[in-house]
C-alpha cells in the first residue's frame, strides 16, 4: 500500500468497485435468465483466467482444460451419487486427480521446448471425452445424475440465486489470488518466460518447474470450476468436457487478452453472450436453424483476432483511468552474500575449453583466470568468439570440451539458473528486458533468488515484506545506475543505451560475487561512457569482480585490470592493457591493420 | 486371433495409416512454412470425399459457391492492398485474373462438368480441383491479415477456421455421410491371405503422392522455394520469395493432398461433414511423433497410428479412440527423454 | 554521377525506441559507399530499413522510385539486395540450391539467363563449385560468405548491401572477399558496405559515412576519412 493518498486510490479503483456492487445486486434485480448467464459466465471466468496465466503470460497453450474441468465434475458425480460422499471432500479428491495428471503432462511436455503441450493436452482431453462416454456405470453420452445439491453451514444451494454467490465468491477470490501472484515475485518470472526464458534461466528461474506449476495452477481451477459445475447442474455428462469446450476457453483467453485479470472475464462474458446471441437471433433472421451460428462464430473470431491479436483488454484499459504506482517506500535491506576481501585468489577458471557448433569450433582450448576483485577484460574483433566463451561460463551453452570452475567449484555442465544462485549475474549483448513490464519490475525480477515466497504466500499477499524489500532494492539499484526517474516506464521504451544499464541495474540486484557484462558500453554516448566506467570501477572498490566483454578499445582500456584477447575462438594475447595495445599480434587482428 | 485376422487387420491399418500419412504431411508442411498447427486440415478431407459423392449423383458440389464468395472476398482485400501500396495497373490485373477469375473458371468448370456424370477417374479430378482451389483463397483471407502474429494466435484462427468450415460442411452437404464407390472390387490371394484391390490402390496411390511430393520439393524451384522458407524465414525473403505467395502455395498444397485423402477414405468409411476433424486428428497425431518437423517420421508415425487404430478396434472398439489418443503421452515422454532441453533464441 | 540510391531523412525505431535519427546517406551509380561506427551505432537497423526489413520514416529512393511502399520482394525484383550479418544461408540445402534460389525472382519472370550466371558466380567463387552438393550449413566461415555473396549475385543485384562481410574471417579470406567486393564495382554494381572493419572498409570505399548512436557524426570521401585524427583515433587505432 503507498502512503500517498487512499482515497484516490480508491476513487482511481471505480471500474472494479462498480462491477463488484453490480456482481453483487445482480441476483436480486436481474431474471433468472440473466443469472443463469451469468453464473456460466462466472464459471467460464475461473478457467479462462487458469488458461490467460498459461497461455498468455507463460506463453503455453492448452487443450485440455473443459478435461480438467470434467475431471472436477465427474469426480464429484462419482463420489456424491455412487458413494454418498461429502461435496466438499470430493473437492479435495478432484484436485488431488487433477493435480496427478497436471503434473505428468506437465512433466512429459514441459521440458521441451516448442509445441509439445498443446498437442499432449488435446490427446489427453479427447481420450478423458471418450472415456467419460464409454466407460460402464458412468451413464455413457447421456451422463450421471441425481449429484447432490451443495450446502454451507447447513444451508442447501438449491437455488441458482443462491449458488451464484458461491460462483462468483470463488471467482473473485480467484481473481484477487492471480492478480497478487502475477504481481509478486513468481509473477515477474512468469511474465520472462515468455519473453525470453534464456533471461529468466540466468537469474535462476527454473522454467520448466515455474511452467509446470502454471500449468497446475490453471488446471486446478478449472477442476473447481468443474466441481461448481457438478452441483449447479446437478448432473454430469461429457459434452461440456470436449475438445470444443477446451476450444472455446482457448477463444476466451485469447479474445480477452493477457496481462491483467480481468480480461478473463471479458473473454468469457463475451464468448457466452455471443454464442448466446447468435444462438437466440440468427435462426429468426435467417429464419431457419442450422449450423449458422458456428460459421458466424469462427467469422467473428477470425476478424476479431485480425483487428486485435491481443485481445479486448489491452482496448478496455485504454478507456480506463491510468494509474501512476508509487516509488517503492524505503524497506529493510535483503540479505547480502557474503563477499570475501579483494585477495587476488582465482575466482573464475577457464580451462581448455573449447566449444564446436557442427563444423565451426567457436571456442579453441581457451584458458584464463579471473582474480577475486579485478575487473578482466574479454576482447576481440566481432565473431572472435567473446559471446560464445560468455554463454559457456553462464551455463546457456554446454561445452564441448574443457572446464569451468567458480569459487573452486565445477561449475561447468551446471542448468543456468544453478549457476545463477552460486553467484553469477550476468547482462546480454542483445539486450534480454521484458518490453512491457516497468524498468522497477525488470531490475526486481534480478533478485528473484533473494526471496523465497511461492505461490500461496503470492496469491494471499502474505509476501508484503519481501516484496517491499525486493522493490526498494531494485529502487536503489536503478537510482545507482542512473535512471531514477524512469522508475515505472516500460523497460522496451527507452533507448537501447539505456535498456542496457537496466540489465546493468538487473544483474546487481541478484547480489552476485562476480558480474559479466557482454558489452555494455555498445550504443552509448561518450559521456554515458565515463559513468558506466566510474560506476564499474565504484563497484569493483565495493569488491566486486567484473568480467567485462568489449569491443570498445578506449572503453576497456581505461577501465581493466588485466585483458585477455580472443581470435578465433583462441587466446591471441593476454596482459597488462598497456602491453595489449602495445602488442603486434593485437594490433594485426584487431585492427585490421595489413 | 489368427494370422488370418491379423493380416486382414494390418491391411486395413495401413490402409488407414497411408490416408493419415498423407494428412500428417501436409501438416507438417504447413506448420513449417507457415507456423499455423492447421486444424481445419480435415475438412478438406471432409469436402473431398463429400465433393465426390455430390459428383457421383451428377450433382454440383455447393462448395463452389463457398469458392465463389471467398473469391470475391480475396479479390476484395487484395485490391484494396494493392491500392494503398499505389501499385501499378498491371498488380490489379494480375490480381483480378488470380484471385478471381481462376477461381471463378474453376466453379464454371464443375457447374457445367458435375451433370454430365464423367468417369469416376475424371469425377475424382474435379472433386480434389475444387477443393484446391479453396487452399490459397483460405490463406489469402483468414491467415494472410496474421501471418506476422504468434503461433497461439495462428492456432487460434486456425480453430476457429476449422468450425466455420464444418459449419458450412452441414450447410452444403447435409448431415447425412456418403459412402463412394470403390476403385475396384478386385480381390487377390497373397500367400493364402486375402488382399482387396482397394487397400493396394490406397498404397499405390499415397506412394505415389508422397513420392511425387518428395519430387517437387527436391527438384523444382517453387518446391525448393518453399522448403527454403521453411528453414530460414529472413533468408527466403531475402532472396525474394515473399511469404505470402509461400503461404499460399503451402494452403494449396495442403487442401490438394486433403481432399486426395478424402477421395480414398470416401469408399473405406461413410464420410459425413464433421468426420474430417478426426481423420485429420490422427494425421496429426502421426505429425506429432515426428516432431512436427521430420517428414518421414510423421508418416511413420502416422502408419503407426492407422495399425493401433486397427488392432485396438479388434479387441476393444469402444476404446478404440481412447487408445489410439492415450498413445502420444508415451510417445512424447519417449521424446521428452531423448532431446536435450534447449534454447529458443541464441 | 547520378544518385542510385537516396537516403533522405531516415529515422527507424523499434517500438518507442529511436535506433537511427534523420540520417540522409546517399550511393551514386557504380560508387562503394561504407558505413563504419561502433556495435550498437544502427548501422544493421540501417541496412534492414533500406531492404523493408524494419518500418521507417522519411524517404528512401532507389533509382528514383521511392520504397516506401515497396516489398522486400519488390525490392529485389528491381536489384536492391542485401547480404546480411547473420548470411541466413539455408543450411539445411545443399550450396547449388541455395544460389539457384537466389534467382528465384528471375526464375519467376523467366529469365533465361540464370544458367549463365550460375557459372559466373562459380567462376568468381571455385570453391563453391567445388562443394556444389554439400549442405551450406557444413561449410567454413569463409565459404559461407562466399555462399551468402555468391547467392546475391544471382539475383542480379544493381545495388548490393553488403552487413560486416568480415564478420569472423581470417585476414586471408578479408582480403579475398574485398577482392571481389572491388571485382564487382567494375562490373558496375554499386555497393553500400557496413563494416566494424574501418581500416579494409576505407580502403575499398569511395565515400565513407561515420554513425555513432543512431546518427551521421562525419562523412566525406574515404581517403580523407581515413586521415581524420578522431576516425583514426576512434577506429583505425592510431593515436591522433
Amino acid at each position: 500500500m503507498s502512503a500517498g493518498a487512499p482515497r484516490s486510490a480508491f476513487v482511481r479503483r471505480w471500474p472494479v468497485w462498480a462491477t463488484l456492487a453490480a456482481l453483487a445486486v445482480a441476483p436480486a434485480v436481474v431474471p433468472q435468465f440473466y443469472v443463469t448467464l451469468l453464473n456460466y459466465i462466472g464459471l467460464y471466468s475461473l478457467v479462462a483466467l487458469g488458461l490467460m496465466l498459461l497461455t498468455g503470460v507463460a506463453g503455453q497453450t492448452s487443450f485440455g482444460q473443459a478435461a480438467f474441468v470434467g475431471v472436477g465434475a465427474y469426480a464429484t458425480a462419482i463420489l456424491t451419487t455412487m458413494f454418498g460422499w461429502s461435496p466438499w471432500l470430493t473437492l479435495l479428491i478432484g484436485l488431488l486427480a487433477t493435480a496427478a495428471i497436471a503434473m505428468m503432462l506437465g512433466f512429459v511436455t514441459l521440458r521441451m521446448s516448442g509445441h509439445f503441450l498443446p498437442l499432449a493436452t488435446i490427446a489427453w482431453g479427447i481420450s478423458l471425452f471418450y472415456l467419460f462416454g464409454t466407460l460402464p456405470n458412468l451413464g455413457g453420452f447421456t451422463g450421471l445424475t441425481g449429484i447432490p445439491a451443495l450446502s454451507i453451514f447447513g444451508f442447501e444451494l438449491r437455488q441458482e440465486r443462491h449458488f451464484y454467490y458461491l460462483i462468483w465468491a470463488i471467482a473473485l477470490a480467484a481473481l484477487w489470488g492471480t492478480h497478487n501472484l502475477l504481481d509478486s515475485r513468481l509473477g515477474r518470472a512468469v511474465r520472462a518466460l515468455k519473453g525470453s526464458l534464456t533471461m529468466a534461466e540466468a537469474f535462476g528461474v527454473d522454467g520448466a518447474k515455474l511452467k509446470s506449476i502454471v500449468f497446475l495452477y490453471a488446471a486446478l481451477l478449472a477442476c473447481v470450476s468443474g466441481w461448481l459445475y457438478a452441483h449447479l447442474q446437478r448432473f454430469v455428462n461429457p459434452t461440456p468436457f470436449s475438445l470444443t469446450a477446451s476450444i472455446e476457453y482457448l477463444f476466451m483467453a485469447v479474445v480477452g487478452g493477457a496481462g491483467n485479470v480481468w480480461g478473463a472475464v471479458i473473454g468469457a462474458t463475451l464468448i457466452t453472450l455471443l454464442k448466446e446471441v447468435l444462438q437466440d437471433f440468427l435462426p429468426k433472421l435467417l429464419g431457419q436453424t442450422g449450423q449458422f451460428e458456428v460459421i458466424v462464430f469462427g467469422i467473428l473470431i477470425v476478424v476479431l483476432l485480425q483487428r486485435a491479436p491481443d485481445g479486448l483488454t489491452p482496448l478496455v484499459q485504454r478507456l480506463l483511468p491510468r494509474r501512476r504506482p508509487a516509488d517503492p517506500a524505503p524497506a529493510p535491506a535483503l540479505a547480502h552474500r557474503a563477499v570475501a576481501a579483494a585477495t587476488g585468489r582465482p575466482l573464475l577458471e577457464v580451462l581448455d575449453a573449447t566449444k564446436e557448433f557442427g563444423g565451426l569450433v567457436a571456442v579453441n582450448n581457451l584458458s584464463f583466470e579471473l582474480r577475486q576483485g579485478e575487473i578482466l577484460g574479454l576482447i576481440g574483433p566481432n565473431g572472435a568468439g567473446k559471446s560464445t566463451m560468455f554463454n559457456l561460463i553462464s551455463g546457456l551453452l554446454p561445452l564441448t570440451r574443457g572446464n569451468v570452475r567458480f569459487n573452486g567449484e565445477t561449475i561447468s555442465g551446471l542448468a543456468p539458473y544453478h549457476i545463477a544462485a552460486r553467484g553469477l549475474a550476468r547482462t546480454f549483448q542483445h539486450v534480454k528486458l521484458i518490453g512491457q513490464m516497468s524498468v522497477l519490475d525488470n531490475v526486481a525480477l534480478g533478485a528473484f533468488l533473494r526471496t523465497r515466497s511461492g505461490v500461496a504466500k503470492a496469491c494471499l499477499k502474505l509476501d508484503g515484506d519481501d516484496e517491499a524489500r525486493v522493490r526498494y532494492l531494485a529502487a536503489q539499484q536503478i537510482r545507482r545506475v542512473g535512471l531514477g526517474a524512469q522508475l515505472h516506464d516500460a523497460a522496451g521504451s527507452l533507448p537501447l543505451g539505456k535498456q542496457r544499464v537496466v540489465e546493468i541495474a538487473r544483474a546487481l540486484a541478484a547480489d552476485p560475487a562476480l558480474l559479466l557484462l557482454d558489452e555494455p558500453a555498445a550504443g552509448l554516448r561518450y559521456a554515458e561512457k565515463q559513468e558506466l566506467a566510474n560506476l564499474l570501477r565504484q563497484l569493483q572498490g565495493e569488491g566486486m569482480s567484473i568480467l567485462l566483454v568489449e569491443h570498445d578499445m578506449d572503453f576497456v582500456m581505461g577501465l581493466t585490470h588485466r585483458l585477455v584477447v580472443m581470435d578465433f575462438g583462441q587466446k591471441l594475447a593476454e596482459g597488462l592493457p598497456a602491453d595489449i595495445q602495445r602488442n603486434p599480434a593485437v594490433r594485426e587482428a584487431y585492427l585490421g591493420a595489413a | 486371433m489368427n494370422l488370418q485376422i491379423a493380416a486382414l487387420l494390418a491391411q486395413d491399418g495401413l490402409t488407414n495409416g497411408a490416408i493419415y500419412a498423407l494428412l500428417a504431411l501436409a501438416l507438417v508442411l504447413v506448420f513449417a512454412v507457415t507456423r499455423v498447427v492447421f486444424v481445419p486440415q480435415g475438412e478438406f478431407v471432409a469436402f473431398g470425399a463429400l465433393s465426390l459423392a455430390a459428383l457421383q449423383n451428377g450433382a454440383v458440389p455447393k462448395t463452389i459457391w463457398l469458392l465463389l464468395a471467398m473469391a470475391v472476398i480475396a479479390t476484395i482485400l487484395e485490391l484494396v492492398a494493392l491500392a494503398r501500396r499505389r501499385a501499378a495497373a498491371r498488380a490489379y490485373m494480375l490480381a483480378v485474373a488470380g484471385w478471381l477469375v481462376a477461381p471463378a473458371l474453376v466453379a464454371a468448370l464443375l457447374w457445367f462438368a458435375a451433370p454430365l456424370k464423367l468417369a469416376l477417374g475424371w469425377q475424382v479430378c474435379l472433386a480434389i480441383l475444387s477443393v484446391t482451389a479453396i487452399g490459397p483463397l483460405l490463406y489469402r483471407i483468414a491467415i494472410q491479415p496474421v501471418a506476422q502474429g504468434s503461433v497461439l494466435v495462428l492456432l487460434i484462427v486456425a480453430v476457429a477456421v476449422h468450425f466455420v468450415l464444418g459449419g458450412m460442411g452441414l450447410l452444403f452437404f447435409g448431415a447425412e455421410g456418403s459412402r463412394t464407390p470403390a476403385f475396384t472390387d478386385a480381390m487377390y490371394q497373397l500367400g493364402g491371405i486375402n488382399v482387396s484391390g482397394q487397400s493396394l490402390y490406397v498404397y499405390g496411390v499415397s506412394a505415389l503422392a508422397i513420392g511425387g511430393l518428395y519430387w517437387a520439393f527436391s527438384q523444382t524451384l517453387y518446391g525448393k522455394a518453399l522448403m527454403a522458407t521453411a528453414f530460414n524465414r529472413v533468408g527466403a525473403r531475402l532472396v525474394g520469395i515473399s511469404p505470402n505467395f509461400a503461404g499460399a502455395l503451402t494452403l494449396t498444397v495442403a487442401a490438394a493432398l486433403g481432399a486426395f485423402s478424402g477421395v480414398l477414405i470416401g469408399p473405406i468409411t461413410t464420410v459425413y461433414y464433421d468426420s474430417g476433424f478426426l481423420v485429420g486428428l490422427k494425421g496429426f497425431v502421426g505429425a506429432i511423433i515426428g516432431g512436427l518437423v521430420s517428414y518421414p517420421l510423421a508418416a511413420a508415425g502416422a502408419l503407426l497410428i492407422g495399425l493401433i487404430e486397427s488392432y485396438a478396434s479388434f479387441w476393444a472398439s469402444q476404446y478404440k479412440e481412447v487408445i489410439v489418443f492415450t498413445l502420444i503421452i508415451p510417445v512424447l515422454l519417449w521424446r521428452s527423454l531423448k532431446t536435450r532441453h534447449h534454447e529458443e533464441d541464441q | 554521377m547520378t544518385t542510385q540510391l537516396a537516403v533522405d531523412n531516415v529515422s527507424i525505431r523499434y517500438g518507442k525506441v529511436e535506433a537511427v535519427h534523420r540520417i540522409s546517406l546517399a550511393v551514386g551509380m557504380g560508387q562503394i559507399v561504407t558505413v563504419i561506427g561502433p556495435n550498437g551505432a544502427g548501422k544493421t537497423t540501417l541496412l534492414s530499413a533500406i531492404m523493408g526489413l524494419l518500418p521507417f520514416h522519411g524517404e528512401i529512393r532507389f533509382e528514383g522510385q521511392s520504397l516506401a511502399n515497396a516489398s522486400i520482394e519488390d525490392r529485389v525484383e528491381n536489384g536492391l539486395c542485401l547480404v546480411p550479418e547473420r548470411r541466413e544461408l539455408f543450411a539445411e540445402m545443399s550450396v547449388a540450391d541455395n544460389l539457384q534460389l537466389g534467382a528465384f525472382c528471375r526464375y519467376r519472370r523467366r529469365d533465361r539467363t540464370i544458367r549463365a550466371s550460375l557459372d559466373d558466380v562459380y567462376a568468381l567463387f571455385p570453391r563453391l563449385a567445388e562443394r556444389r552438393e554439400q549442405l551450406a550449413g557444413t561449410l567454413s566461415g569463409g565459404e559461407r560468405q562466399m555462399l551468402a555473396l555468391g547467392r546475391a549475385l544471382m539475383s542480379k543485384p544493381r545495388l548490393l548491401m553488403l552487413d560486416e562481410p568480415s564478420l569472423g574471417l581470417a585476414p586471408r579470406i578479408v582480403k579475398e572477399i574485398f577482392h571481389t567486393i572491388a571485382a564487382l564495382q567494375a562490373t558496375g554494381v554499386s555497393i553500400l558496405l557496413v563494416e566494424q572493419n574501418a581500416r579494409v572498409a576505407l580502403q575499398v570505399a569511395d565515400t565513407g559515412y561515420v554513425l555513432e548512436t543512431g546518427e551521421l557524426v562525419l562523412s566525406g570521401p574515404s581517403a580523407e576519412l581515413a586521415h581524420n585524427p578522431r576516425v583514426a583515433q576512434s577506429y583505425l587505432g592510431q593515436s591522433a
